[in-house]
């Protein structure tokens, strides 16, 4: 049923300068790129994907940036949440030598898919691109899945200074990656679609959602391609034809706000 | 043909649905101006139906335009829903609707959760009389007017906007109906009441349009809880001669249009059928 399943929070960490992870019972089964509606009672409820699976314990890492991840924020270890879902289609597995893109908060979501990718001994290379380096969070987790982790800040202050797509870039051109799985900004997503030409490639978008299951048509893009049934996570092939991507996404009204 | 509200904000979403074999598409609700809708949840699936409160959400009548500009080449027609406070506003809309070439224009006088709009505009026959005629004289496309089950007496409702000579009447909208949480111990939705759909309300739309059907004479479009084809044929014989397809979309995907068309078919050859005129009515008897 897509009602809201309340549950407590379990464990609250702070990963970064204002980005937390939670972590709550909610049973069943989820795959990496999945998403939950998180609902923050008399505040509003919002899309989040799963940044940890471990069995009944899932957990969302998020940043504090708008009025209801600020109300998510300030709740502490035994406040409740609604959470429904799973919703949309995860990241498939294609390939041995993977290239995972995250940018921002965008790592949270990738995580679990890195260390999927991990426990089935695959290479696994992971860029983390934040803009400056309090904002950096999961190396050292991703790390340990076995993953090789390399950091680009926009600042400097580690790693590799530019964007995580001009990275991302460089490794394209010296490495052979055989599928690429990004999730962030969408103007550094696409950046990564165009330098990666015909290698497979998967991206989580983000839209303004509302229902989350299929039917107000607030997250649509393309030719009716519902981010939260048909998505969040689409294939190149499926990217060549929307002309919305890293070009525009709608406001809760459904205007377009170009990126 | 798809109801109003169902991915139809915009030209690709309402493309895909003339794809899986829609009719007709009918607009989401459109306004003066844009209109964000209440914050989340908007909607919330229950055990036989999905609640819902989205508040109107648009982009306003000027950028809709834009979406309607796509589908100018469309062979499927396009029926413009419209929602405004004041006679002014729904003539000003209809007519923008007509220019960006719709076939016809629906005035939403029947949203059951957004303030001074919907059904504050559609409980009234009186206001509801004059907006109808007042959209007539202002277009020369035809006026389907969506009316609303919460309403003492729907037939009073279906006079009104026959008396205002409307082309046809839709109906129903969704029911008003709340869910609390246990848990928390409040409304879920952020509007706390919303409009229920989907397969619960198809007995109370059924019943509607039985009773519409007996005091007027214009059309009348079926639409609540429509999932299967035995749906259709059921709101025929009730007295509709057209049907809306919402929620099924949650329940059997976008795909629904074509498989509903497909189960009509499939039922009138089995029982001897050959065109839903045969069946338009036949519970009357």
């Amino acid at each position: 049923m897509n009602s809201p399943y309340v549950t407590s929070i379990l464990k609250s960490t702070d990963e970064a300068a204002d980005i937390k992870t939670f972590i709550f019972r909610y049973p069943g089964k989820i795959e990496p790129g999945q998403f939950f509606m998180i609902w923050v009672p008399g505040v509003d409820e919002i899309p989040m994907s799963v940044s940890l699976i471990q069995g009944d314990v899932k957990g969302i890492t998020f940043r504090k940036i708008g009025d209801a991840t600020t109300a998510l924020y300030h709740l502490k270890k035994g406040d409740i949440i609604g959470v429904r879902g799973p919703y949309g289609c995860g990241f498939r597995l294609r390939g041995k030598h993977l290239l995972f893109v995250g940018g921002g908060t965008g790592a949270a979501m990738l995580a679990p898919m890195v260390e999927h990718a991990r426990k089935k001994k695959l290479e696994a290379k992971v860029i983390i691109g934040v803009k400056t380096k309090k904002e950096l969070f999961f190396e050292q987790r991703l790390t340990r899945s076995g993953a090789t982790v390399v950091v680009s800040t926009d600042d400097g202050t580690k790693g590799f200074k530019g964007f995580a797509s001009d990275l991302a870039n460089d490794i394209l051109k010296k490495e052979a990656i055989d599928s690429i799985y990004t999730c962030g900004p969408e103007p550094m997503m696409k950046a990564v679609f165009t330098h990666s030409k015909k290698i497979p490639f998967q991206a989580s978008l983000e839209r303004y959602m509302k229902c989350s299951l299929g039917i107000c048509g607030q997250c649509c893009i393309g030719r009716g391609l519902r981010v939260c049934v048909d998505g969040p996570v689409f294939d190149r092939t499926t990217l060549k034809s929307v002309g919305d991507f890293g070009v525009y996404k709608r406001d809760a009204a459904g205007r377009k706000i170009l990126f | 043909m798809l109801a109003s509200g169902i991915m139809d904000e915009d030209a690709g979403s309402m493309q895909r649905i003339i794809d899986c074999g829609a009719g007709a598409i009918v607009t989401k609700s459109i306004g003066i101006k844009a209109r964000d809708g209440y914050p989340n949840p908007t909607v919330v699936e229950l055990d036989h139906g999905i609640l819902n409160a989205m508040g109107l959400p648009n982009p306003g009548i000027d950028e809709f335009g834009q979406e309607m500009g796509l589908l100018r080449t469309s062979t499927t027609p396009i029926i413009g829903s419209i929602y405004g406070a004041t006679v002014e506003e729904f003539t000003m809309l209809a007519t923008k609707m007509q220019q960006y070439g719709a076939t016809a224009v629906e005035l939403n006088v029947s949203c059951p959760h957004a303030k001074r709009y919907g059904l504050e505009v559609g409980c009234d026959p009186e206001l509801l009389r004059t907006i109808t005629s007042s959209v007539k004289k202002s277009i020369n496309i035809p006026v389907f007017v969506k009316i609303s089950p919460n309403v003492t007496d729907i037939v009073d409702i279906a006079k009104a906007a026959q008396q205002g000579h409307a082309d046809a009447v839709v109906a129903i909208n969704t029911v008003k109906a709340m869910k609390i949480d246990l848990e928390t111990t409040r409304p879920i939705l952020a509007n706390k009441t919303g409009g229920y759909s989907g397969k619960a309300i198809k007995p109370i739309g059924v019943r509607c349009v039985f009773d519409i059907a007996q005091h007027i004479t214009i059309p009348i479009i079926g639409v609540g809880g429509i999932t299967t084809g035995e749906d259709v044929i059921e709101y025929i014989m009730a007295g509709a001669c057209a049907v809306q397809i919402g929620s099924a979309v949650y329940y059997r995907g976008p795909e629904v249009f074509g498989l509903i068309c497909k189960e009509i078919k499939q039922w009138m050859n089995a029982h001897g059928y050959k065109t839903l005129a045969e069946l338009q009515g036949v519970a009357h008897r």
